[in-house]
């Protein structure tokens, strides 16, 4: 049996009364080892900041798993951020590197956080990727990158390392449009 | 065309009718995304994350906030019908006089409730229900275009089990007039709108205390996993 799906809304300009987590972009502790930084600002298609924006990641550990409900590893590694977004478009989670992921047929996917992306102004949630500039092999064999339609529109899901982590601008709109995928 | 239009389900990203879309729409078609390990799993946020009083937003301060009491309550369910359980829902809403408690919503024609924050949490239980107690929220203007009034609405977040399960909506109330001036419920399909107006419940409503209203929400099925998960 299948049921009528329920349709998406706009998360509105007053998310914070709703979602604000003190804990939303912890996700591993910030003392733990190989903790990092990830994240970057969200821009509309006029280059300006998105001050009312959230974004939330998914992403398996450095083992390549993804924690278990009640289990010890949850309560170290989460698995999941949750970050408003704030006056200047910034964002940013501390967590761990993901490690590859096995795929159909055979493949790895390359290390990679899967992004959720809402905002006033967006009637349905976005869904995107970020991966790492430091995994250039992975990269170049990861399945989800190689079906994309070139190398420019690759570049908007590789985040760059920088001091302490890692640094992406998602860009709603514009000609560095992030590739955004069928939410 | 986006690719969220044409499903029959979700409203278009690019919307002319409601203003903030118009440099926030992706221009680009979309990419599609296999459904492997990081899509069929999600965070499974349960009830570490509820407070006592959390799922009442009558009793979150000193005294009862204005408005009428309501019971919202329903189902949480997937697309092949199956309950989600112990999922958190989040919800949050204007109080009785269309205000929310937020610094960009400051109109001085609408009063604050200094017993009322607007914000719940929690989570379903073993067959999907989850049930909060609130007031029932006020309309109240927004500047999208002339005399334009959001029909009284509760913002609602969903994980399910699945990171493509993720669903944020707003739930509305019977017969409301203002749906056919309202550009954010009007985008979505309108085959699909019935399925984000709750029904008035009787069954449910509490006799000299509160009217009750259901809402059921479903989610994108989780379909198969492709292959084998890592053992635990």
């Amino acid at each position: 049996m299948t049921a009528p799906l329920t349709p998406a809304q706009t998360i509105g300009p007053f998310l914070s009364i709703g979602l604000t987590w003190p804990d939303g972009p912890s996700v591993v502790d910030p003392a733990a080892s190989g903790a990092l930084r990830l994240g970057g600002r969200l821009l509309d298609g006029q280059g300006e900041p998105v001050a009312d924006g959230l974004i939330e990641t998914w992403q398996a550990g450095p083992d390549g798993r993804f924690p278990e409900p009640g289990g010890p590893a949850r309560q170290a590694f989460r698995g999941f951020g949750r970050c408003l977004t704030a006056a200047d478009g910034s964002w940013e989670v501390v967590t761990l590197k993901p490690g590859p992921l096995p795929a159909p047929g055979g493949a790895t996917e390359a290390p990679h956080v899967d992004v959720s992306v809402f905002a006033r102004g967006l009637l349905h949630r976005l869904v995107t990727r970020i991966y790492f500039a430091d995994e250039a092999a992975a990269n170049a064999a990861d399945p989800v990158l190689r079906s994309l339609p070139d190398d420019a529109a690759r570049a908007t899901l590789v985040a760059p390392a920088v001091a302490g982590g890692y640094r992406l601008d998602i860009h709603l709109q514009g000609p560095r449009e992030t590739v955004f995928f069928v939410a | 065309m986006t690719a969220a239009s044409g499903d029959g389900v979700h409203p278009p990203y690019d919307w002319p009718a409601y203003g903030s879309t118009r440099w926030r729409a992706p221009r680009r078609p979309l990419a599609v995304l296999p459904e492997n390990l990081t899509e069929t799993t999600g965070p499974l946020l349960g009830a570490e994350r509820v407070g006592e009083w959390d799922h009442d937003l009558t009793r979150q301060h000193g005294g009862e906030p204005i408005g009428p009491r309501i019971i919202v309550h329903g189902r949480v369910v997937d697309g092949d019908g199956r309950a989600v359980p112990a999922t958190l829902v989040e919800v949050w809403q204007a109080n009785a006089a269309g205000r929310y408690r937020h610094p960009g919503d400051e109109r001085p024609s609408a009063p604050l409730d200094p017993n009322f924050s607007g914000a719940g949490r929690t989570v379903t239980d073993a067959d999907g229900r989850y049930r909060f107690v609130t007031i029932r929220p006020g309309a109240y203007p927004w500047k999208n275009h002339a005399n334009a009034w959001r029909p009284a609405h509760i913002h609602f977040s969903v994980f399910g089990r699945a990171f493509t399960q993720r669903l944020v909506t707003q739930m509305y109330f019977p017969d409301d007039p203002l749906f056919p001036y309202d550009p954010i419920f009007g985008s979505v399909p309108e085959a699909a709108r019935p399925r984000l107006v709750a029904r008035f419940d009787l069954d449910a409503t509490e006799p000299e205390w509160a009217l009750a209203f259901r809402w059921d929400i479903v989610l994108r099925g989780r379909g198969a996993t492709p292959f084998e998960t890592p053992g635990p």
